[in-house]
C-alpha cells in the first residue's frame, strides 16, 4: 500500500508537518503530543515561556535531541536529520567562539554539504559565502576572527552561514536573544526577502511584543500545543493566558493586543 | 655534530633513513588528528588510549613468547596494543555517559588501572623463560635503534593510509568539532564521526609506540597543534601546520637519536616538538609573548593619543609627557605645544567617535560589555556599517538636548 496516499495535501505541500511528537527528558514530558504543520510560504513562530520545549521540539524535528515518538516529514517525506531543503541556525550560545577559525571560514561550512571530499573551496564558493555575508551586512568583517565579534554580529554570521544553503524552509532558534535592535532588524529584513522569494521560515521566539510585526503564523507551545494558526486570530488574550498560565498581567496583555492589528498578511 | 648532520641529510644508511622517514610520516599524521581531537576538547583521551595499550602489549608478548618463542614480533604486539586501547577507549566512552562522571574522571580511572595492569604483566614477563624482554621498554619511552626496514616501512606505510584517511574526513571533522549541532542538521552522523576521529587517534598512537613510547606519544597529538595555533586563526591551516610541526619534530627527534648508541628517541622527539613549541610561544606574530608586549605597549600609545585628543577637543590642558610625545609624533601638535590644524581635526574626529561608543554603551550595554575594550579602535573596525548609521542619526536627533 501506498503509504503517500495516507497523507493530507496539507503534509505534502508543508516543508515541515509533525505530528504527534513527544520528548522526554528522565521519564519526564517536555513536549507532549504536538502536532503542527507549518505552512509553506510564512513566517511562523513558536512561542511559549521558558522551559516550554520550544528549542526542544525544533531540534527533536530535526533529528538532534532523541523523540520518543512522533512522525516528522519535509514535503510529505519521511525526515530524519537529513534534508537539503532545510537549514538550521543554532543559539549562538551553542559554539566556542574561541574556536580558530574566521568569518569567511563559518559560513563557508554551509557550503560543506554540497562539496565531496576531492573537491576543494573554489573562487564560485567564496563568493557565494560573500554574498551572503552582504546579504547580512557583515562583508566588511569577513576576514575577522570570529572570538572578535559581537553577539549580533555572530548571530548574522550563523544567519548568513544558512543563506548559502538557500533551502526551502529555514529553522530559526531564538535568533533575536541578546541582540542590537540594528541587528534586530537586519535579520528580520532578511527574512522578510526570504519569505517575499516564497520560502518558509519557523523561529523560535520569546519576545511576545513583536509577534504581531515580524510573523504572520503562530504556535503557542506550553509542552502541549495550546494553539495554533495565523497571528490574526491565534493572538488573542485568551489563548496567551492559556500558555503563559496566567503569568501575564492585564496591564501587559492589553498592552500587546490593544493596539489595532498591523497589516494583515496573507500568506 | 658530524653523525647528526649525516642522519640529516638522509645519508646515515638505509635503516636510519627509513625510520627517519616513517618517523616524519608518524609525526604528520598525530599531528593532524590531534588538531581535530585538540579542537574537539578531548586531547587528554590519547593519554588514556597510550597507557591502555601497556596490558595487551604485555599479553601479546606472553602469548608469542608462549607459542613461538619469541615475543618480539612488531605487528603482533601492535594488534595486543590496539586491542586493549579499544577496550580502554570503550570503557573511557561508557563511564563518561552512563554515569554522572565526566570524562576527565573516567580517563584517569581508564589510564591508572590499565597501566597497572600492564606494569604487574611486565614484571610476570621478567620471570618468565623467554629471550628478548628488554625488548619490550622500547615499547615504554620509544626506541628506533634496531629497528628492522619492515619495522619501519609498515610504520611508514600505516601512518601514510591514515594521514589520506584524516584529509578525506576534514570537513566532517572540522564541522563536528566547531558546531555538532550543525553538523547533524547537514547529514553528517556526529556520532559516527566521532568515533571515526577516536579510532584514527587510536591508530596513531599504536602505530607510534614503537617510535616514541606508550608514556610520550600524547605529546605528539598535543603539542604540534598547539603550536600550529600560535601561527594561525583558520581552522584547517591548523591542521596543516601541526602535521608540518610534528613531521619536523619527528625528523630532528630521530636523526638526533641516531647519532649514539642508546639515545631514547621517544624523549628526543618530544623535546624537538617543545623546541618548536617554544619558539613559537616566544616569536609567533599574533600570539607569541613579544608580539604581545608589543600590542601592549601599542595599545598603552593608542590611550594615551586618544586622551590627548579629546583632551584638545575639550580645551583641557596636557600634563603627561608619554601624550604630548604621542601627539607631537603623529603631527598634531607643534614643538611649542600648540595645536596644528590636522591635529584640531583629529580631535573633532575623537570627541565624535567617543559621542557614538558613549550612545552605543548606552543603547547596547550587554553587546558593548562583550566587546570591553575595543572602544579605542576605529568604530568601523568593530561595528557594522547600519549599526553605526542607527548610532549616528541617534546622535543628530539628539544634539539639541545634549549640548
Amino acid at each position: 500500500m501506498n503509504e503517500a496516499q495516507h497523507l493530507s495535501d496539507e503534509v505534502v505541500a508543508s516543508p515541515l508537518a509533525i505530528h504527534g511528537l513527544t520528548v522526554s527528558y528522565d521519564h519526564r514530558p517536555v513536549v507532549h503530543s504536538v502536532d503542527f504543520i507549518t505552512p509553506p510560504g510564512c513566517m511562523t513562530a513558536i512561542v511559549g515561556p521558558n522551559g516550554a520545549g520550544k528549542s526542544t521540539l525544533l531540534k527533536a524535528a530535526l533529528g538532534i535531541t532523541r523523540r520518543l515518538t512522533g512522525d516528522i516529514r519535509v514535503f510529505g517525506e519521511p525526515y530524519d536529520g537529513r534534508s537539503r531543503r532545510v537549514a538550521y541556525v543554532p543559539q549562538r550560545s551553542s559554539v566556542d567562539w574561541d574556536f580558530p577559525a574566521t568569518v569567511i571560514d563559518v559560513v563557508t561550512m554551509g557550503l560543506f554539504r554540497d562539496l565531496h571530499w576531492w573537491q576543494f573551496i573554489r573562487r564560485h564558493h567564496r563568493d557565494r559565502a560573500m554574498e551572503s555575508l552582504g546579504r547580512v551586512g557583515m562583508e566588511a568583517f569577513a576576514q575577522r576572527q570570529i572570538g572578535e565579534l559581537s553577539g549580533g554580529q555572530q548571530q548574522r554570521v550563523f544567519l548568513a552561514r544558512a543563506l548559502t544553503q538557500e533551502a526551502d524552509l529555514t529553522i530559526l532558534d531564538e535568533p533575536f536573544a541578546g541582540v542590537d535592535a540594528a541587528t534586530e532588524k537586519a535579520i528580520v529584513e532578511v527574512l522578510k526577502t526570504l519569505r517575499r522569494q516564497g520560502r518558509t521560515l519557523l523561529c523560535v521566539h520569546h519576545d511576545l511584543a513583536t509577534v504581531r510585526d515580524y510573523f504572520d503564523h503562530l504556535l503557542l507551545l506550553n509542552v502541549r500545543r495550546i494553539a495554533a494558526g495565523p497571528v490574526a486570530t491565534t493572538f488573542t488574550a485568551q489563548n496567551l493566558q492559556e500558555t503563559y498560565g496566567g503569568r501575564l498581567g492585564d496591564v501587559q496583555l492589553l498592552r500587546l493586543l490593544d493596539e489595532a492589528p498591523r497589516e494583515s498578511r496573507e500568506c | 655534530m658530524e653523525a647528526w648532520w649525516r642522519a640529516l641529510i638522509f645519508d646515515a644508511g638505509y635503516n636510519t633513513s627509513l625510520v627517519t622517514l616513517g618517523a616524519m610520516l608518524l609525526g604528520g599524521g598525530a599531528g593532524m588528528i590531534g588538531s581535530f581531537v585538540l579542537l574537539r576538547k578531548r586531547s587528554l583521551v590519547s593519554d588514556a588510549i597510550s597507557h591502555a595499550t601497556l596490558p595487551g602489549l604485555a599479553l601479546a608478548f606472553i602469548l608469542m613468547a608462549l607459542v613461538f618463542g619469541d615475543g618480539r614480533w612488531m605487528p603482533g604486539l601492535l594488534v595486543g596494543a590496539g586491542l586493549s586501547a579499544a577496550v580502554g577507549l570503550w570503557a573511557v566512552q561508557a563511564i563518561s555517559h552512563r554515569t554522572r562522571l565526566g570524562e576527565d574522571a573516567a580517563i584517569g580511572a581508564v589510564l591508572s588501572t590499565f597501566f597497572g595492569l600492564g606494569v604487574v604483566l611486565l614484571t610476570v614477563i621478567q620471570s618468565m623463560a623467554v629471550s628478548g624482554q628488554a625488548g619490550l621498554t622500547g615499547y615504554l619511552v620509544g626506541s628506533t635503534a634496531g629497528m628492522l626496514a619492515a619495522e619501519a616501512q609498515l610504520i611508514a606505510l600505516c601512518s601514510l593510509l591514515l594521514a589520506a584517511g584524516i584529509f578525506v574526513m576534514r570537513r566532517d571533522f572540522l564541522m563536528v568539532c566547531f558546531d555538532p549541532v550543525f553538523a547533524s542538521t547537514n547529514g553528517v552522523r556526529v556520532q559516527r564521526v566521532d568515533m571515526l576521529l577516536m579510532l584514527l587517534l587510536l591508530a596513531v598512537v599504536v602505530i607510534g609506540l614503537r617510535i616514541t613510547g606508550l608514556i610520550l606519544i600524547v605529546a605528539l597529538t598535543i603539542i604540534p597543534p598547539v603550536t600550529g595555533r600560535f601561527w594561525t586563526d583558520r581552522p584547517l591551516r591548523v591542521v596543516a601546520l601541526a602535521a608540518l610541526l610534528g613531521a619536523l619534530a619527528g625528523y630532528l627527534g630521530v636523526t638526533l637519536s641516531s647519532v649514539r648508541e642508546g639515545l631514547p628517541t621517544g624523549p628526543l622527539v618530544v623535546l624537538a616538538c617543545f623546541v618548536l613549541f617554544l619558539v613559537s610561544f616566544l616569536l609567533s606574530p599574533r600570539r607569541g609573548i613579544l608580539a604581545t608586549l608589543m600590542a601592549h605597549q601599542r595599545f598603552k600609545r593608542r590611550v594615551h593619543l586618544r586622551q590627548g585628543l579629546l583632551a584638545m577637543a575639550r580645551d583641557e590642558a596636557i600634563f603627561d609627557d608619554l601624550t604630548m610625545r604621542v601627539l607631537r609624533r603623529q603631527g598634531f601638535i607643534r614643538r611649542d605645544g600648540v595645536a596644528t590644524p590636522s591635529g584640531w581635526a583629529a580631535a573633532r574626529d575623537a570627541e565624535h567617535e567617543e559621542r557614538l561608543w558613549a550612545l552605543y554603551r548606552q543603547y547596547y550595554p550587554e553587546e558593548s560589555a562583550q566587546l570591553d575594550h575595543r572602544g579605542l579602535l576605529p568604530i568601523e573596525r568593530v561595528l557594522s556599517p547600519d549599526t553605526i548609521m542607527v548610532l549616528e542619526n541617534r546622535l543628530m536627533m539628539g544634539r539639541g538636548a545634549h549640548p
